[in-house]
């Protein structure tokens, strides 16, 4: 009983093979170098994470959040992620993944819900939000978007995402639309799906959380939207902002009937 | 504490496909920090696995391995109910070990 054959995937081992085969579009080696790495998609370590931050008692209060109301009622969490961001009476706001997460974190587990969206990404209990959001969406994998645009906010917050989407300022004069407005477009190798209609399955809105392979770090939507404006140059939008949050509602109605591949793997 | 592993073994005729993924920093020791300092190599130096209890596989890990990596291996007359335990090892003294049986 001895080990006869050991195939270590380090990751950046296989871009090079890939290279070196011809006749194949940059577009396909890179499909083909994500499926390599699909196998062993390491946001299964921060679905873990989340699983287990969700039922542990924790903050000044020692509760965990299974009591946490996404928007299908208090500690249901099977589907929730491709119905936000919704409106919540509690709140009288309409708020995504990370946002609720932080409400659910204030009022059930005590933590400061302001100094939380303050601290920086990748830091503190961001990691630990992070994580929350990517096992809560894993656990809608395969589901249908399908935002409820019923009450008010949320028609409102879908009008104020689609001029979000479509403003043009900051230093280079860009809106979201520059790079996302048109069809077969890309940024170096990466394609640029047109979000101004909806994408498809497992695409824009419906890939995040996502785990990004180049810089080994776990991204939620917020972050997502956080560096979007970083590269139009624009200054960064706060954590759960209304802008962020109206941004997800135009992209996830958008999006509608689209399949949830969340969490997903980046380049 | 270091954060858990996934571990999948899966049962193919007469012998079973491991798939681990590792949580880990993975710190090569080449990068700097905002303040130009050198950041200390921390990276799993010792990977093991065992079927059984019967260690299977050792490896010796450089920093040049991935963060959170991913290691794939097939153990040899592997049947389903059989345990399938890995231990790594890091340059700090860290260690983890998490089993998983076979299916």
């Amino acid at each position: 009983m001895r080990t006869t054959s050991l195939i270590s995937f380090l990751a950046l081992g296989c871009l090079t093979t890939t290279a070196v085969v011809a006749q194949k579009t940059a577009v396909q080696s890179i499909e083909e170098y994500r499926a390599m790495l699909a196998d062993g998609n390491p946001s299964e370590l921060f679905e873990a994470k989340g699983e287990d931050l969700w039922k542990q008692k924790r903050g000044p209060k020692n509760a965990s959040l299974e009591a946490c109301d996404l928007g299908k009622g208090p500690g249901v969490y099977k589907g929730a992620f491709v119905e936000l961001p919704r409106y919540f009476a509690d709140t009288g706001r309409v708020q995504d993944m990370e946002s609720r997460l932080l409400t659910c974190m204030q009022n059930l587990q005590g933590f400061n819900a302001d100094e939380i969206a303050k601290t920086a990404f990748g830091k503190g209990e961001q990691v630990n939000v992070t994580a929350l959001a990517t096992w809560l969406s894993s656990e809608s994998k395969g589901m249908k978007f399908n935002l409820p645009q019923a009450h008010p906010q949320e028609k409102i917050s879908y009008e104020v995402g689609r001029r979000l989407f479509f403003q043009r300022a900051g230093p280079h004069d860009f809106s979201c639309a520059s790079c996302h407005g048109q069809d077969n477009t890309r940024i170096r190798l990466q394609d640029l799906p047109n979000l101004t209609k909806n994408p498809g399955d497992g695409i824009g809105f419906a890939a995040w959380p996502a785990y990004r392979v180049s810089n080994g770090q776990m991204w939620g939507m917020q972050q997502r939207l956080n560096d979007c404006y970083r590269q139009q140059r624009f200054p960064y939008p706060g954590f759960g902002s209304d802008v962020t949050i109206a941004l997800g509602v135009y992209l996830g109605v958008n999006s509608a009937g689209s399949k949830s591949i969340a969490p997903a793997l980046k380049r | 504490m270091a954060d858990p592993m996934r571990i999948r073994a899966q049962v193919a005729g007469d012998k079973a496909t491991v798939r681990v993924l590792m949580a880990h920093e993975m710190e090569s020791g080449q990068r700097k920090d905002a303040a130009g300092k050198l950041v200390p190599a921390w990276h799993i130096a010792e990977v093991t696995a065992t079927h059984n209890g019967k260690t299977v596989l050792t490896a010796e890990w450089g920093p040049a391995v991935s963060k959170n990596p991913f290691l794939q291996f097939v153990v040899k007359g592997a049947k389903a109910g059989d345990k399938i335990a890995v231990t790594w090892k890091d340059n700090k003294g860290d260690t983890r070990t998490d089993e998983a049986t076979a299916s």
